[in-house]
């Protein structure tokens, strides 16, 4: 059976009905991996013997009838930044090539008590830090829709193995759109939740304040799916929200009548290709003959927001990363002197877009610039969070373009980091914002690139964006076209 | 050239919060544990792991503000302070910058024998911090690795500053002192200095008043103090140094960078360890990983109310209420509040505080020193105290013998009935004192002869001989019989 063309819903449902082994299923996607991976790069640890076995596992409880978790049996990749007792986690870095974790990211336990699967751990830019997963020191990964180009990043596995069918369903973590654009660039479909949704415990983090793990797969019914086994309230992640999370599959359904949808012009008809602006009307469209209204609206300092970010986001990683000094988790450069053996392991161990931002960050906190850079940023960012409270006491959520582009070439972007910077323009806010934001197929450009369109909410309020996600995903079919 | 010199002292207190596990994650804090058995991802700052605060901290912090008239912040929060150490886990220590949980508070030094007493010392901030860990260096020196433990790392610290308002090395120790004695009685830190749970840093300069105006020598920071007294003989020893180094370099504090010297107990000086030629920059800012700290009126309310009585109030009370010298009152409540306790519940029944005081002070103190016991594991409790100071106030128990029987009370941990009754020591009824009185009148004539002379001092003599018949007579009651029987002229 070709299961790669099966959703995660349609998994679950087979696997429920032990039409399909967990094992069977397994398999499939692990033979899926070993025929792709060494083209595509999407995973650097696969866990072939434990996949196994827990499917086995799996199989065995359900035909004695025994109690299975809800994912039971479903195969799931998780983003090499978060940490799985027992697994080689590297976060895409050299620093950590070797580590492996001695206990499990909140969100990976809960998917163990799920039965959901984990088949490997899938490629990244260093630290989550980039927009294209061209990891120099494991490889790029490519885009299965155009081998000469990038999936995008950082969760660029994650995606990858998505769009090539390796994996059904995976974990993704998204600072400043490393959910969304890579899923945008793959074709398939990402959410980054509320900050404080999902918890960061485990999480191997970059920029604290922003980040959040969040579902990729085929479908937004699938990342309503997964979003419900991981959301809700962790006691050891201090801004984990207390709301109660939902059961966010459920009322996926419901009609999205009378929903208000806002839509920044400025956004729409700036700096996008006509391809992409062309297939966002199209969207708009859809929404409107579904009995939508749609709003025009402005984000006056949404302009300010990358370079809010990328002050915030190095300021926080400049100490993120400190803890990778040499005295654990790699070979130490050989030195007599602590000041040499601290600069020396750090400039061999980091890579340079990562050296960068430290640098970045621990320069706009020196004493002197942290009023002008850190503090300045922290108000640009309140400033957005308060454009996005005015714009949602008028509309239910936001539609516009995930990227300014789709996906580049493989080295478009690595002689000329601010460029890559610039693309993320849309993604960025709903961080700083602490938003939930939807990315989702909306079509294709005339190369047949996918294009992605992005819906953000106000707080806790994923279930709005996964209805209209849904919705989408009833009316058009982009979501189940799959690369040659 | 002639300069009147006054020392200029700031203090640094990390006190090491008596919490059974960390301050951001579940590890124990007990010390020690075998090295890395005390860790979490948490604490050892392992990829991806996050800080929980310890709300317990948090609440001894606020109490130790609230005893030192601190006000406390209702919006605190958490910043990163940034610096490379190999027993710094994370890169960085969880502390608190520019909202501290305290600050603005005063401690009033006591000290009745010196002209300190009564003046008052500003406290600058309380903050609340997580501890590194420990490295061991190798200690033959012969290139061997450094060791981290990380058991101490994440232990909640509390860094009491105080502005520069000490005069002294001896001021300083009567702070400490004081400080220690407030942090005991709130059960807030075990303040053990040789286990870490309490260490000072001192900052010491000189205030020179010459005949070209006022100077200042250079802030010294002196580390490595392990005790009080080091502490006062640290200060001492640096005011005297730099002096001397004034006197020679005539360098000011605007002339030379600040350093930090090491202080040597056994040499008795200090040793340099560190010119600090621009101040470090931690590149503090708010910690993303924790949340703003409320604290409301009613969490203040309720934390006040736990507060007893502290060190100066027990002092005054014993002045008002017990009449005791300040004196008395100062030793008592320096031995901490279970000595204190145990004073007013015999004092109490008693009815005579300095009598009571007396014995503390002599006797029960000076056996507790020399058995290295505390009162809580004092040998005689309250009661049998009451009872042994009764005996003596009923002259059940003559005074000259008080001391054997307290010696034995304590020794062999009875009652006074029982070691009156071990030393053999029992009141004599009136016969046999009449029949000892009698036999002496009868040896001595010529006593008897000296005394109807007008020597009456040679009656002592006749109630020594009366005492060396029986040890159980009485001096006072053998003086009375022996006046009684004396022949009338
Ligand atoms: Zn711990």
């Amino acid at each position: 059976m070709d299961l790669s063309s099966f959703n995660a819903c349609q998994l679950l449902d087979a696997l429920e009905s032990q039409q399909l082994s967990a094992e069977d299923c397994v398999r499939f996607f692990l033979k899926q991996i070993a025929n792709q991976n060494a083209t595509l790069n999407a995973f650097y640890t696969v866990v072939e013997e434990s996949a196994m076995a827990s499917a086995k596992s799996v199989d065995q409880r359900r035909k004695k009838g025994l109690p299975v978790g809800p994912l039971a049996g479903l195969p799931i990749a998780v983003k090499d930044g978060i940490c799985t007792h027992n697994v080689r986690t590297t976060a895409g870095s050299p620093m950590l090539e070797n580590y492996v974790p001695f206990y499990n990211a909140t969100v990976v336990e809960r998917l163990w008590e799920a039965d959901a699967i984990l088949i490997g751990k899938t490629s990244m830019d260093e630290f989550g830090m980039g927009s294209s997963t061209e990891n120099p020191h494991f490889g790029g990964t490519l885009n299965p829709w155009d081998h000469q180009r990038v999936p995008g990043g950082s969760s660029g596995g994650s995606a990858a193995a998505i769009a090539a069918g390796m994996a059904p369903i995976a974990l993704g973590s998204d600072t400043g759109g490393s959910i969304r654009q890579p899923a945008a660039f793959c074709g398939i479909t990402g959410l980054k939740p509320t900050y404080g949704r999902v918890s960061r415990y485990g999480l191997i983090a970059y920029a604290s304040s922003l980040e959040q793990i969040g579902p990729m797969a085929k479908t937004v019914e699938d990342t309503a799916l997964l979003l419900s086994s991981c959301a809700g309230h962790d006691p050891r992640d201090s801004t984990s929200a207390t709301e109660p999370s939902e059961d966010y599959r459920a009322g996926i359904n419901r009609p999205i009548e009378g929903f208000r949808i806002g839509v920044c012009r400025d956004h729409l008809e700036n700096g996008l290709s006509v391809e992409i602006t062309s297939a966002l009307k199209q969207a708009i469209d859809i929404f409107e003959s579904a009995g939508a209204q749609i709003v025009d609206i402005e984000l006056p300092n949404s302009s300010n927001a990358v370079a809010a970010y990328y002050v915030i986001a190095p300021c926080e990683a400049s100490a993120n990363l400190s803890r990778y000094d040499g005295v654990r988790y790699t070979e130490r450069a050989p030195t007599d002197n602590l000041d040499q053996m601290y600069s020396k392991t750090r400039a061999d161990f980091f890579g340079d877009e990562v050296q960068r931002r430290i640098l970045l960050g621990t320069f706009a906190l020196s004493s002197g610039y942290y009023d002008q850079y850190y503090l300045q940023a922290s108000k640009v960012r309140r400033l957005i969070q308060q454009d996005f409270e005015t714009a949602f006491n008028g509309v239910d959520l936001i539609l516009g373009p995930t990227t300014p582009t789709t996906a580049f070439k493989i080295n478009q972007c690595r002689q000329d980091p601010l460029s890559m910077y610039l693309a993320d323009v849309y993604t960025v806010s709903a961080n700083l914002a602490g938003l939930p934001a939807l990315s989702l197929n909306c079509g294709f450009d005339p190369s047949g690139l996918p294009i992605g369109m992005q819906l953000q909410g106000p707080r806790f309020k994923e279930s709005s964006l996964l209805r209209a996600g849904h919705l989408f995903q009833s009316q058009t079919d982009f979501h189940n076209r799959r690369p040659a | 050239m002639s300069v009147k010199a006054t020392i200029i002292v700031g203090l640094e207190v990390h006190v090491q919060l008596a919490t059974e596990t960390k301050l951001f994650c579940g590890c124990a804090t007990a010390f020690g544990a075998s090295p890395n058995t005390q860790t979490c991802p948490v604490c050892i700052g392992a990829p991806g792991a996050l800080p929980v605060l310890n709300r317990k901290a948090l609440k001894l912090a606020i109490k130790t503000g609230l005893a030192l008239n601190c006000e406390i912040e209702p919006n605190t929060h958490w910043d990163r302070k940034n610096y490379f150490y190999p027993d710094l886990p994370k890169g960085y220590q969880i502390s608190q910058f520019d909202r501290p949980i305290c600050r603005k508070g005063y401690l009033d030094l006591i000290d009745p024998q010196s002209v300190s007493s009564g003046r008052r010392v500003n406290i600058e901030r309380a903050h609340l911090e997580e501890d590194a860990g420990k490295s061991s260096h190798d200690e033959t020196m012969q290139g061997g690795p450094t060791k981290i433990d990380f058991n101490r790392a994440g232990t909640p610290l509390l860094e009491i500053v105080t502005q520069p308002d000490l005069r002294s090395g001896h001021e300083a120790k009567t702070f400490l002192n004081e400080l220690k004695l407030i942090l005991s009685s709130l059960k807030v830190s075990d303040c053990n200095m040789q286990e870490g749970s309490l260490r000072v840093d001192a900052n010491v300069n000189l205030s020179l008043a010459t005949q070209e105006g006022n100077q200042a020598t250079p802030i010294v920071e002196i580390k490595n103090l392990n005790s009080f007294r080091s502490v006062e003989r640290a200060i001492e020893f640096e005011a005297e140094r730099q002096l001397q180094q004034w006197n020679k370099d005539g360098m000011t504090i605007d002339q030379a960078p600040k350093q930090t010297r090491g202080w040597d107990d056994s040499k008795g000086h200090t040793v340099l360890q560190r010119i600090k030629e621009d101040s470090a920059d931690y590149r503090y800012f708010p910690d993303p990983d924790l949340v703003v700290i409320r604290t409301t009126q009613a969490d203040i309310e309720s934390i006040q109310a736990e507060i007893k009585s502290l060190p100066a109030e027990r002092r005054q009370i014993l002045m008002s209420r017990y009449l005791l010298p300040a004196y008395d009152a100062d030793v008592l409540v320096n031995q901490g509040d279970t000595f204190v306790d145990f004073f007013e519940t015999v004092a109490d029944q008693v009815k005579d505080g300095k009598l009571v005081s007396n014995w503390l002070q002599q006797e029960l103190l000076r056996h507790l020193n020399a058995t290295q016991t505390d009162i809580q594991a004092c040998p005689v409790n309250a009661n049998q105290f009451v009872d042994f100071l009764t005996h003596i106030q009923t002259n059940q128990l003559d005074s000259s013998r008080a001391k054997d029987v307290f010696e034995q009370m304590m020794s062999d941990s009875v009652s006074v009935e029982q070691a009156m009754k071990s030393l053999g020591i029992e009141n004599l009824d009136s016969e046999e004192l009449t029949a000892i009185c009698q036999r002496v009148l009868d040896e001595n004539p010529e006593i008897i002869a000296q005394i109807l002379k007008g020597n009456t001092k040679a009656i002592g003599n006749l109630i020594g001989k009366t005492k060396s018949l029986n040890k159980n007579v009485s001096p006072s009651q053998a003086r009375e019989q022996i006046l009684k029987m004396l022949p009338k002229h």
